[in-house]
């Protein structure tokens, strides 16, 4: 394929993501006298602490990639998906663009928990934009792909009484029922079981033949491996490299085992 | 297909001209204020599932569940009928006390859930918003939505209560409709506007609970209207009868009651009540809309 044909769906220049903490404060910090000795001399800093995570990032995503984040622990790739998602400011200078509205699916997504499955799916595919029409014909698919009803009547009991994996099945399932432009996957595919994960990275790869691009952070490397062909190491939040997935493994591989 | 591109090697227009040209939008743009709004009326069927989804949610544990929905201002009405009918038999040099306070109550009690809910709107949904995008005055608006509707059952139960102490049922009656809807205007707006404050502002939560109290005593909730004419003059009685609260509540008095001694005349109160839905349901919307991209950082 010509450079020309490609299409890009997310461009990000130059991006600098700075975090600002509030109230990381030590217990020491946080008795009543200093919180009222910080008001008085006007000294709010303490409470306010600055993480710059990405630093200077540079890339074009493709439509019909997906792409793998990898990076040791705190290197900045789930903060690098959720600036792509709009999430989180770029410092001035730089920029990310991207096609349509990102969606970020990550680990942490909570639907409301007293609600059953079932009605977490209507709420989740309203959320995504879905007419109530389509919400009707999908929810059955959904509640199936996520495969929580494998074991009993799942759907219809609380959010709460799910185990960790299976309301993760059923937040990938319910991000997964909509055709995304670009689709922010933060280590969701390494919650559920070995069948699921089968299942959801067809479902990653089908995704991206609609077109789209997909962004997988994973500490997996056999997931890496098997849905992505292009493969962006982030290191202290700069690109360490980036190319097809098999060579930026080995380089990966290679720095892990110093 | 070129999955090997190193992007190192890529000689092309630059960023900003890539992304016009494939019509890219920076992330995290603020749509303007028109486009914000369609936005939300296509999300219309979510702002609905999502208010009952949350009274679901909280009356899911309960035994009663739904019940509940008419239980609650019937207890209300109940704690204000043993205490002020019945211990110390206020009257104030009101007819009719007891109908009288439970407007009062019933109809301050609305705002002020809206706004005790409202100021979590955003802080209390962070899952949510993280997870997924949907225009985030949906929460607030939903939240009024949900307050509307148990609004609607304790409205049955301050009907029967005004009906059983005696006031006949009158024309006049059909004025609490523009009134309520008025009101909830004004609620949305307030929702919006303590919402945004809650994302940020996190004292502001133990602080609502301090100026709500405040503003119940300054809304003749308790007390006849006429103690504050008594009492006050100057700029203080005018402040206190431009009190959007006080308003609604002489509106609802004046249409539910006979013979009440009203802070102003009827067209005074309804002026006031469109002016204060107008301005809280802009301001509250525009406010909101601003801070839209901010919420869910941190």
């Amino acid at each position: 394929m010509a450079d020309e044909e490609r299409v890009p769906t997310v461009i990000a220049h130059n991006a600098h993501i700075i975090y600002r903490i509030h109230g990381s404060v030590s217990a020491a910090q946080n008795s009543p006298v200093s919180s009222f000795k910080r008001l008085v001399t006007r000294t709010k800093s303490a409470a306010v602490r600055e993480v710059h995570a990405v630093k200077g990032v540079s890339f074009v995503a493709y439509k019909g990639e997906a792409i793998g984040l990898i990076g040791t622990n705190g290197s900045g790739k789930s903060t690098l998906l959720r600036a792509i998602a709009g999430l989180l400011p770029v410092e001035p200078g730089g920029a990310i663009y991207a096609a349509g509205q990102p969606s970020l699916l990550g680990v942490n997504a909570a639907l409301m928990n007293d609600l059953s499955g079932e009605r977490n799916v209507t709420l989740g595919c309203l959320a995504m934009g879905m007419t109530p029409a389509e919400v009707k014909a999908q929810v059955q698919d959904i509640i199936e792909f996520s495969g929580i009803n494998e074991r009993g009547d799942f759907s219809s009991l609380p959010m709460r009484t799910y185990s960790s994996g299976m309301g993760a099945r059923l937040r990938f399932a319910i991000a997964a029922a909509k055709k995304h432009d670009v689709l922010l996957i933060d280590e969701a595919l390494a919650t559920g079981d070995a069948k699921f994960r089968k299942r959801s990275e067809q479902r990653v790869r089908d995704l991206r033949e609609e077109a789209g691009t997909v962004f997988l952070v994973s500490h997996s490397e056999q997931s890496i491996r098997d849905t992505c062909e292009r493969s962006i190491w982030l290191e202290s939040g700069v690109i360490k490299a980036d190319g097809p997935t098999e060579d930026v493994m080995k380089e990966y591989e290679s720095y892990v085992k110093k | 297909m070129a999955q090997t591109t190193v992007v190192e090697s890529y000689t092309g227009p630059s960023p900003q001209e890539l992304a016009r040209k494939h019509g890219l939008g920076a992330a995290g743009r603020l749509p303007s204020l028109p486009e914000y709004t369609r936005e939300i009326w296509s999300y219309r069927h979510f702002i609905w599932e999502f208010a009952g989804a949350k009274v679901a949610a909280s009356l899911g544990t309960t035994r009663l569940g739904m019940i509940w929905q008419v239980l609650t201002p019937l207890f209300n009405a109940g704690v204000y009928y043993v205490i002020f009918g019945v211990l110390l038999n206020t009257k104030h040099g009101v007819n009719n006390f007891i109908p009288y306070l439970c407007t009062g109550v019933f109809i301050f009690g609305y705002t002020q859930s809206v706004v005790q809910a409202g100021v979590q709107a955003i802080s209390g949904n962070l899952g949510l918003i993280r997870a997924l995008h949907f225009p985030r005055a949906s929460l607030p608006l939903s939240i009024t939505l949900v307050e509307a509707r148990n609004m609607i059952a304790s409205m049955a139960v301050l009907v029967t209560i005004v009906l059983v102490t005696g006031e006949p049922l009158t024309w006049e009656w059909l004025l609490l409709v523009p009134a309520l809807i008025l009101q909830t205007i004004f609620n949305a707006g307030f929702a919006m506007l303590v919402g945004r404050l809650g994302s940020t502002l996190h004292d502001l939560r133990q602080l609502i609970p301090f100026i709500m109290r405040v503003w119940m005593y300054s809304s003749a909730v308790l007390y006849p209207v006429t103690q504050f004419t008594a009492h006050l003059h100057g700029w203080k009685l005018a402040l206190v009868e431009a009190n959007p609260m006080l308003v609604y509540i002489e509106l609802m008095r004046h249409a539910l009651m006979e013979n009440v001694t009203l802070a102003g005349t009827p067209m005074r109160l309804w002026t006031l009540a469109i002016f204060w839905a107008i301005v809280m349901g802009i301001g509250g919307y525009a406010y909101f809309w601003r801070g839209e991209k901010g919420y869910g950082r941190g």
